[in-house]
């Protein structure tokens, strides 16, 4: 894991007093509430429903057990008990007070933590795979390139105050796990007919109120470049993003009013004042950055576990859960475990301080100190070793966190909503709940096999519901909730949108749509197709009758 | 004359700002005054400021590129750039394209909504020189350009990024 040196530590401290110092002025009312918003929202603070909301960045999903115990300490004490993973791979904290925010602040300093430009009209958070460094399909770590961009976006003096917020992923895998497509920019590392590592580079992705799928505009940037690439993007952007109307202001706007082929030529000569200039990446700078990721000190193993053989003839619970939340390891006798945070009545992605403190524990133990957070607001533990699967695994049991449904229609991704967001038009996590509660059989469930529900309280589309093989998105009707239904989104390699079914429905009826809609699959579906596969074969039709009864 | 920040000192303002503009009859009585025009007073009324004694310089708004200034760019000793409002972030590459892309070494001006807080990323853009904001304090803003230590960017104030200064370092 990337380790701060006194620059990062010297930087991150000098943040903390100036953000102590803004906060002490606006609570004596020296700074106007209007001119305090960008400044805490770049600090990580929202001003809730309930009270102020403060998102913590987990840089690309990186987390270590002794930040994991951080982040269970501020949870008991500043907040109440628990936290909440993103859809970006972050956490949140719902209850903290305004004037103890920049002490919660200088707790995670202490652990090389912040909530840095987690908010804002800024560069986020770099996400990337969450199985970096121990899959099997990987062209490069995409860890140490998603430093180098942490580095270069934090405090970027020139994108402090972009048109609207900056979000970029980088996928360093053949099966995208990151969502890639659907970021303002997406970075694929790809190798050239040289075998040079570079990026193929997408831009003007995005969910929200506009759905797109971004568009390439360089097939290969060479590595040394990526950030001066990056700044021309920027700099683009930054010139001419539309400022005038908050909805048409992300670069995906700016992409389609141009053109793709227009905007890719003001990048390039844009970027020939930057190309091979101070900014140009240093072969000294990307050993280093990929020096904090090296290989931890595996074992050498034989590449099938007898221990493990024996457990999954044994039992058959344990089994299951083995087949849906095991991935395999580039190691031979290491698996990747995923621990799914998404237990029926639990809200997605939510976790207790208790929780946390065992899942460090369980890192500690199992898997290098080290954890990383999905987008699909889950934990993973990347470097188990398959002997021990079977032991973790029932103390992960006796700590309600073995749910078996990885990847399965109850393994919901989900926004806060409208039980805690100021901007939700209507309420997720029941939604969510309902649907769990509904499909509660675990044979069921397995049966019915791989499909995504993404569930967003908004058009700002923090679920990702675009991109869910069933998407449901809340709107608001003259006052009440209701929520729309798409089919056929998808995040992975081949990204698809969701097509909307029909008019939008009652929340109680929600269940009963979506029983509808597996119904279908489940008569028609042929051999091993999974939900997309049946559903992009058919089409819309045979699900929109069943739905909502036949038109004529 | 108003107050300013220039290289991190107050000193006062010598020159006028003139946010509108449209005749030169209007600056008839200001012939030795140093002003700062509007772009589009500069670009019709041309020869004549060049004739004045008094000394000339521009102000740009948050949408009119430095480029649009030409070959007169470098005969100017200011240039001014507006926040209409203080999260406009386009000023900030308008600075570092006249520092970085046209080399203008000329005093660079923050003028319109300058406040306290985004002093340090205007100094590191390149700026010099900040006219504030009536109500701002400018005494105590004077500690805004200390606010950190030091930045991992490519910057006016710092042309080698981070990186490349930590090997030195090595």
């Amino acid at each position: 894991m990337y380790r701060y040196d006194n620059y990062d530590h010297q930087m991150l401290e000098d943040r903390i007093a100036q953000f102590r110092d803004q906060t002490a002025r606006f609570l004596k009312g020296e700074l106007a509430p209007t001119e305090f918003l960008p400044l805490r929202l770049q600090n990580g603070l929202y001003i809730q429903r309930l009270a102020p909301m403060l998102r913590i960045a987990v840089p690309y999903g990186m987390l270590s057990s002794t930040q994991l115990r951080k982040l269970a300490y501020i949870s008991e004490y500043y907040d109440k008990g628990y936290g909440h993973f993103t859809t970006r791979q972050n956490i949140q904290f719902n209850w903290p007070a305004l004037e103890d925010v920049p002490d919660i602040l200088a707790h995670l300093a202490e652990v090389e933590m912040h909530a840095i430009q987690t908010s804002g009209n800024c560069i986020r958070n770099t996400s990337t795979d969450q199985f970096a460094g121990s899959a099997v399909d990987e062209i490069a770590d995409s860890r140490p390139y998603c430093e180098i961009i942490r580095q270069w976006s934090t405090f970027h003096p020139e994108f402090a105050y972009l048109p609207r917020k900056f979000k970029i992923a980088v996928c360093g895998t053949s099966d995208d796990q990151a969502a890639t497509q659907v970021h303002d920019i997406g970075l694929f590392i790809v190798r050239n007919e040289a075998g040079e590592l570079g990026f193929r580079v997408l831009v003007g992705g995005g969910l929200g109120r506009t759905p797109v799928i971004g568009k390439a505009i360089r097939e290969f940037l060479p590595e040394h470049e990526l950030l001066t690439y990056l700044d021309a993007i920027l700099r683009v952007y930054n010139r001419e993003g539309r400022r005038d109307n908050k909805y048409k202001a992300r670069i995906k706007i700016l992409v389609k009013e141009t053109g793709v082929d227009a905007f890719r030529e003001k990048v390039e000569k844009e970027w020939q004042s930057l190309k091979g200039g101070p900014l140009r990446l240093t072969e000294t700078e990307i050993e280093r950055c990929k020096g904090f990721f090296h290989d931890p000190d595996y074992k050498t193993l034989p590449a099938t576990s007898a221990a493990l053989g024996e457990a999954l003839a044994r039992d058959v619970l344990f089994a299951s859960w083995y087949q849906q939340n095991v991935d395999a390891h580039k190691r031979p006798g290491y698996a990747i475990v995923t621990i799914c945070l998404k237990a029926t009545g639990v809200a997605p992605g939510d976790v207790t301080t208790a929780q946390m403190n065992f899942i460090a524990e369980l890192a500690d133990r199992y898997s290098f100190n080290e954890l990383r957070v999905s987008h699909e607001q889950n934990v993973i533990l990347a470097d188990v070793e398959q002997d021990a699967l079977y032991e973790m695994w029932k103390a992960l049991q006796s700590n309600q966190l073995s749910a078996a449904n990885l990847g399965l229609l109850t393994d919901i991704i989900c926004c806060p909503g409208g039980d805690f967001c100021a901007l939700a038009n209507a309420k997720s996590i029941p939604i969510a709940e309902s649907i769990q509660r509904r499909f509660d059989n675990p044979q069921t469930l397995r049966d019915i096999g791989q499909v995504s529900v993404n569930i967003s309280g908004c058009m700002n589309a923090c679920g990702h519901h675009h991109v869910g093989n069933i998407g449901i998105l809340g709107v608001d009707k003259k006052g009440a909730e209701f929520y729309q239904i798409s089919l056929g989104g998808s995040a992975e390699n081949t990204t698809s949108l969701g097509q909307i079914v029909g008019p939008s429905f009652a929340q109680d009826e929600v269940p009963d749509v979506i029983e509808k809609i597996i119904n279908v699959y489940k008569r028609r579906r042929e051999g091993e197709e999974r939900f997309i596969d049946t559903f992009n074969r058919l089409g819309m039709a045979p699900f929109k009758e069943e739905v909502y009864g036949k038109t004529n | 004359m108003e107050k300013l920040i220039k290289n991190r000192s107050i000193v006062e303002d010598p020159w006028l700002l003139l946010k509108e503009v449209s005749e030169m009859s209007e600056i008839a009585d200001k012939a030795a005054v140093p002003l700062i025009v509007p772009l589009a007073f500069w670009q019709e009324n041309r020869q004549a400021l060049k004739q004045r004694p008094g000394k000339t310089a521009v102000w740009l708004q948050s949408d009119e590129l430095p480029a649009s200034l030409g070959e007169d760019l470098h005969s100017f000793g200011l240039i001014a750039l507006n926040f209409p409002v203080f999260s406009d972030g386009r000023v900030y590459s308008s600075a570092r394209e006249l520092r970085s892309n046209f080399m203008f070494k000329g005093e660079l001006r923050a003028i319109g909504d300058v406040l306290r807080d985004q002093l340090f990323y205007m100094a590191r853009c390149g700026f010099d020189a900040f006219a504030l904001r009536e109500d701002q304090n400018i005494d105590t803003a004077l500690a805004a350009f200390d606010d950190f230590r030091d930045g991992y960017q490519v910057s006016v104030d710092k042309p080698e990024p981070l990186f490349r200064r930590r090997e030195h370092v090595l």
